[in-house]
């Protein structure tokens, strides 16, 4: 006789989004349960041992605005930690900490364990039960069946997965863990369409065996900027660890070259599709074959492990080629290997079947988020977690469902580009890919996104009265530095001299001043006495305001366009037969998308701005 | 939303003329064609029609006879709608055409909107948006060498120099954005100079580009001629005379012309807007200080002048005045009355004619000169000296605006390179200067510009 149990919301795996997933929901008062084949694998990190990171990092810091736990995590488990591309525009500048991997998993698992309303189950979910159209539960391996209003599937890289190195092929997850066999089916039978992707990560190397005086030793910041906007910043200046630079060199690539014909990927073995943004030793050497050396990080695992993880070198080659070419490397000349390279290749879901919100076209109450949907990173998979998470709960309860768009987040460029972009390999987050990265700043996440975390419930309205006092103190600010006159006095030219800056042979605001590059904030507090005590982060915003005015103003205007299209929505009763002048792949292309806004459908590849503007006029 | 009715209106502009082209588009053209057409001397009803033959015969508001006309079907999808179109060949009287028009009507057909035959070819796929836009610009082209010019741009030699400039700022935005992605392989070292270089090519085609509107505007709009010459010395006249009709008031008096007097004059193939002014003198009546003030303004911006001098009497001052500011000038003197003793030699003329403007000797009287005054306007429009040249030319309002805009933000990528600012500010302007570009050949979606341009039609095309 199988049991049966009631739930509202089932979350199907346990790594980075189906936890964010599961605790939103949880959070908004709904009885949830989360699946995982292995409760030691909740929040498991089995590639990198770092959060964040280029666009990544901003990422993070979008899934803490929306009140997601990513950020409060690495927060508490991080051991060094940087802030990226200082050097650049402050769009680029990047938080990423490296992670102490037990402890990130650790602290989440108890977060986990610890939430109201939220049940952890060790279990392989086997299938997926649909009733009227509607997911309405699964069954596990063992034969219980998990009622639930809506279902969260967050498999990642365990359905069908094998692992390969070399020759060696096992059936297996990742780091070995049991992989979950039996769900694709059950989701083809629902009429979900399945594809192959494949990704990999670097070898391990017992740090003992390490020379590091032979490579470039990289420290932490001082003072470390912590990921959440609600952890306290003294909290988390404490000792940290640090990670190391080396390079391959051309013996390296004459041992990778020799045995390219020894690589799954290259061999034909592996049927799954790479990612370009992510790529192997051996493709990094293809492709970039006139580089005579490439970078490495040697970064730690963590604290308790002397594990330490060659970042820049994934590679599916056999052992012995692994070997032979890491000990090519300065300070790895006598290196041991702990766990080997190795490829992965999964189940996974063409993107394209769900919606913004990231429910399934053709399935309602079932959502997808994670590497489940083509996505590589950890990060990615939160940012979808979260959105799955809190629009399932929306509709549960009947409320709206939310959608960040491309001028909100790079949440919302993430969803977009997998939701109507064509995909061919794990999508990963770029920067080049945020098209108003000047206004989607790390910086100004919880000034961007924190209402509608807020608005489902997930950010307590003490938290986001703090940001709104943020956003009133800025603007206050602004407006004072922009009507505060000093003149050519000698005492402000002398400090304006003293700073390598022009005297003023006329009175100016404290704003054009400002707009100087080589003049800060804190610079000229000297002939602002009547200045008010502003935080650290009320000032950033301050300055950057002044100093990139034109600049911002100009990608507003930007966003002001996008949006208008955006707006301009396609009646779903729409007949893309009777607009005849519409190209035959368009035609096609928008039938099968079905997009919901004339914005939406200038994404989709395949249908151009001459077809767009034959949806405009007819639409008049 | 769009919906495939049957649309009339006529084609060739509601004004009395010889003939008129009713046009009628969509499903029902045929059927409605045949039940108000009698066809021969005999007038037969027809029950179908066959594409592309030219009937005779009469329309027939049930037993009134409208007009004697010919009738022309285009079975879809060759038509200029791509639908099934009948074209009325109607005598031009308006008041015909209107009944003809209300029958159409009471038959079932919608009296077009304006441009709305051109967009039912764009939306059946006859037709791009780039092709609507210079089948507008083909409308309003004045003459026969603007006319070539539209036509170029249909073809798109237009669209392949915009569609250059768009790859070269499309390769830098590339590049910037694989830098940021991928630091390690890509580096920005030396970049600012680069795009420096790149950015002021890049301003320097662009300019080319916006340099041509002028030359463009002359080709659609003509040549902005202007008259100065002092009181009485038969301005109006010479106005009279090129556009063959009475237009401004000839007497004796001095300062008749207290106004601007505008015409439009086709001049061998070259369409003039020439202008009729107050003479340029030191005015004492306060209407007519007016009118002076505005001679000068319109003669600052003239592309041509035509500096009239009275040869009967000696060189005034205010001649003497007109010919310094004609300086550094187009220009072309006419000296008038050749019919009378002439006191003014060529040397009182040389030593002024600084800039060796061709001089010709008119007779407003007898007509004298007026051949030779056209062909030198011509060999100046020619030979460049009026701003032309054989290159592709900008003759489209719009598009001038989005170049000048291109150029604002290519400017704007100038600026922030050279103050140092990092990379990814420039790709903020450069791809604003992509999508201006885009939008001038369509492959940036505009979203007012659909409406624009077919709101730009008259109703008929």
């Amino acid at each position: 006789m199988k049991f049966e149990e009631y739930y509202d919301i089932v979350v199907v795996g346990a790594g980075h989004a189906g936890c964010e997933a599961a605790l939103a929901c949880a959070r908004l008062g709904l009885e949830t349960i989360i699946f995982t084949v292995s409760v030691n694998s909740i929040a498991l990190m089995p590639c990198n041992p770092n959060i964040g990171g280029t666009s990544k990092g901003h990422l993070v810091r979008e899934v803490d605005a929306l009140g997601g736990e990513m950020g409060k995590n690495i927060d508490k488990t991080f051991i060094q930690s940087r802030m990226l591309n200082q050097s650049k525009g402050p769009a680029v500048h990047s938080l990423r900490a490296q992670a102490d991997k037990a402890e990130y998993s650790k602290a989440m698992r108890q977060t986990l364990e610890n939430e109201e309303h939220l049940t952890v189950k060790q279990a392989e979910v086997c299938r997926l039960i649909i009733e009227n159209g509607k997911a309405a539960g699964v069954e596990i391996f063992t034969g219980g069946i998990y009622h639930a209003k809506a279902v969260i599937l967050c498999t990642g890289t365990y359905l069908r997965a094998r692992c390969l190195c070399g020759e060696a092929i096992t059936y297996t997850g990742p780091n070995g863990l049991m992989a979950a066999n039996h769900l694709s089916d059950s989701l083809r039978e629902a009429g979900i369409e399945l594809t192959r992707f494949k990704t990999g990560t670097p070898a391990r190397i017992d740090k003992r065996t390490i020379d590091f005086s032979k490579m470039e030793v990289q420290h932490g910041d001082i003072p470390v900027v912590p990921f959440s906007f609600s952890t306290d910043p003294e909290s988390v200046q404490k000792e940290q660890i640090d990670c190391y630079l080396t390079y391959t060199n051309e013996k390296t690539h004459d041992i990778i070259r020799a045995n390219i014909d020894r690589s799954p990927m290259y061999s034909g073995v592996i049927e799954g599709t790479g990612p370009r943004y992510c790529p192997s030793i051996e493709d990094k050497v293809v492709r970039f074959s006139d580089k005579d050396r490439h970078q490495l990080f040697v970064e730690p695992e963590g604290l308790s492990t002397n594990e330490m993880y060659i970042s820049g070198a994934s590679s599916s080659l056999p052992e012995d080629v692994q070997l032979a070419f890491y000990r090519t490397i300065p300070g790895l000349e006598n290196c041991k290997i702990v766990r080997n390279a190795y490829a992965i290749e999964y189940d996974c879901i063409n993107p394209k079947q769900l919606n913004p919100t990231l429910e399934f076209k053709a399935i309602n109450m079932l959502f997808a988020a994670g590497q489940f949907n083509g996505s590589s990173g950890y990060e990615e998979a939160a940012a979808q977690g979260i959105i799955a998470g809190i629009n399932a709960a929306m509709k549960v309860l009947g409320r709206e469902m939310i959608v960040i768009d491309r001028s909100e987040g790079y949440i919302g460029v993430l969803i977009d580009d997998l939701v109507t972009k064509d995909n061919f390999e794990p999508y990963r987050m770029m920067t080049s890919r945020a098209e108003y990265r000047l206004l989607l700043r790390q910086d100004n996440a919880d000034l961007r996104l924190s209402h509608f975390g807020h608005e489902a419930g997930l950010v307590s309205d003490e938290a986001y009265q703090r940001v709104l006092d943020k956003k009133e103190n800025i603007e206050n600010e602004l407006y004072r530095l922009k009507n505060t006159f000093v003149g050519n006095r000698e005492e402000v030219n002398e400090l304006l001299l003293s700073l390598g800056s022009k005297p003023l042979h006329s009175g100016a605001s404290l704003a054009e001043l400002l707009a100087r590059p080589e003049l800060s904030y804190e610079a000229l507090s000297p002939i602002d006495p009547n200045r008010p005590v502003l935080k650290k982060d009320v000032m950033e915003q301050v300055e950057i305001h002044i100093r990139y005015q034109g600049y911002i103003d100009r990608q507003q205007k930007q966003v002001d366009a996008f949006k208008k299209l955006e707006k301009k929505k396609i009646p779903a009763s729409i007949d893309y037969d009777d607009v005849k002048s519409l190209r035959l792949e368009a035609r096609q292309k928008l039938k099968q998308f079905r997009p919901v806004s004339i914005g939406q459908a200038s994404r989709i590849s395949g249908v151009s701005p001459a077809d767009i503007s034959v949806l405009l006029v007819y639409l008049k | 939303m769009f919906i495939s009715d049957t649309i009339a209106a006529v084609a060739t502009g509601m004004q009395a003329s010889g003939i008129g082209i009713i046009r009628i588009s969509g499903p029902d053209a045929f059927a409605i064609a045949c039940n108000i057409f009698r066809a021969g001397v005999n007038k037969r009803r027809l029950d179908k029609l066959i594409s592309h033959h030219v009937y005779y015969g009469f329309i027939f508001d049930g037993e009134i006879m409208l007009d004697e006309i010919l009738l022309v079907p285009f079975q879809a999808p060759k038509s200029y709608t791509a639908e099934d179109t009948v074209e009325l060949n109607c005598h031009g009287g308006v008041l015909v055409m209107k009944r003809i028009l209300q029958l159409l009507v009471k038959q079932g057909a919608r009296i077009a909107e304006p441009g709305e035959f051109t967009k039912r070819a764009f939306l059946n796929g006859r037709i791009d948006l780039s092709e609507a836009e210079s089948v507008m610009d083909v409308i309003e082209s004045k003459n026969q060498l603007a006319l070539d010019n539209s036509l170029k741009q249909l073809t798109g030699s237009l669209y392949e120099k915009i569609r250059e400039l768009r790859e070269e700022i499309l390769n830098e935005i590339a590049f910037i954005e694989a830098a940021l992605d991928d630091p390690e392989h890509i580096s920005l070292e030396g970049y600012p100079e680069q795009i420096l270089t790149r950015s002021e090519k890049i301003l320097s085609e662009l300019h080319r580009l916006t340099d041509s509107f002028n030359n463009g505007r002359i080709l659609k709009e003509g040549i902005k001629t202007v008259i100065l010459g002092r009181p009485n010395v038969g301005k109006s006249s010479l106005l009279n005379s090129l556009s063959g009709n009475e237009k401004a008031i000839v007497t004796e008096i001095p300062g008749t012309t207290r106004d601007i007097i505008e015409e439009h004059i086709l001049l061998d193939g070259l369409s003039l807007i020439v202008y009729d002014t107050a003479g340029i003198r030191k005015a004492t009546d306060p209407v007519e200080k007016i009118g002076v003030g505005r001679a000068r303004d319109h003669a600052m911006q003239a592309d041509l002048i035509l500096f009239m001098i009275d040869s009967s009497v000696p060189l005034s001052d205010n001649d003497r005045e007109i010919f310094s500011f004609i300086e550094g000038r187009k220009a072309i003197i006419l000296l008038n009355k050749s019919d009378l003793p002439s006191v003014v030699s060529e040397e009182d003329i040389s030593i002024h004619n600084k800039s060796s403007f061709p001089v010709i000797s008119v007779s407003l009287m007898n007509g004298e000169g007026l051949k030779k005054l056209s062909g030198t306007i011509r060999e100046m429009f020619f030979s460049g000296e009026i701003g032309f040249n054989d290159e592709l030319m900008i003759t489209n309002e719009r598009h001038l605006s989005l170049l000048n805009r291109a150029v604002t933000s290519v400017e704007h990528v100038r600026s922030s390179a050279e103050n140092g600012l990092p990379e990814d500010f420039l790709s903020i302007d450069l791809m604003d200067a992509y999508d201006l570009l885009g939008m001038i050949i369509g492959e940036k979606i505009e979203d007012d510009l659909v409406d624009m341009i077919f709101s730009r039609f008259c109703v008929g095309k």
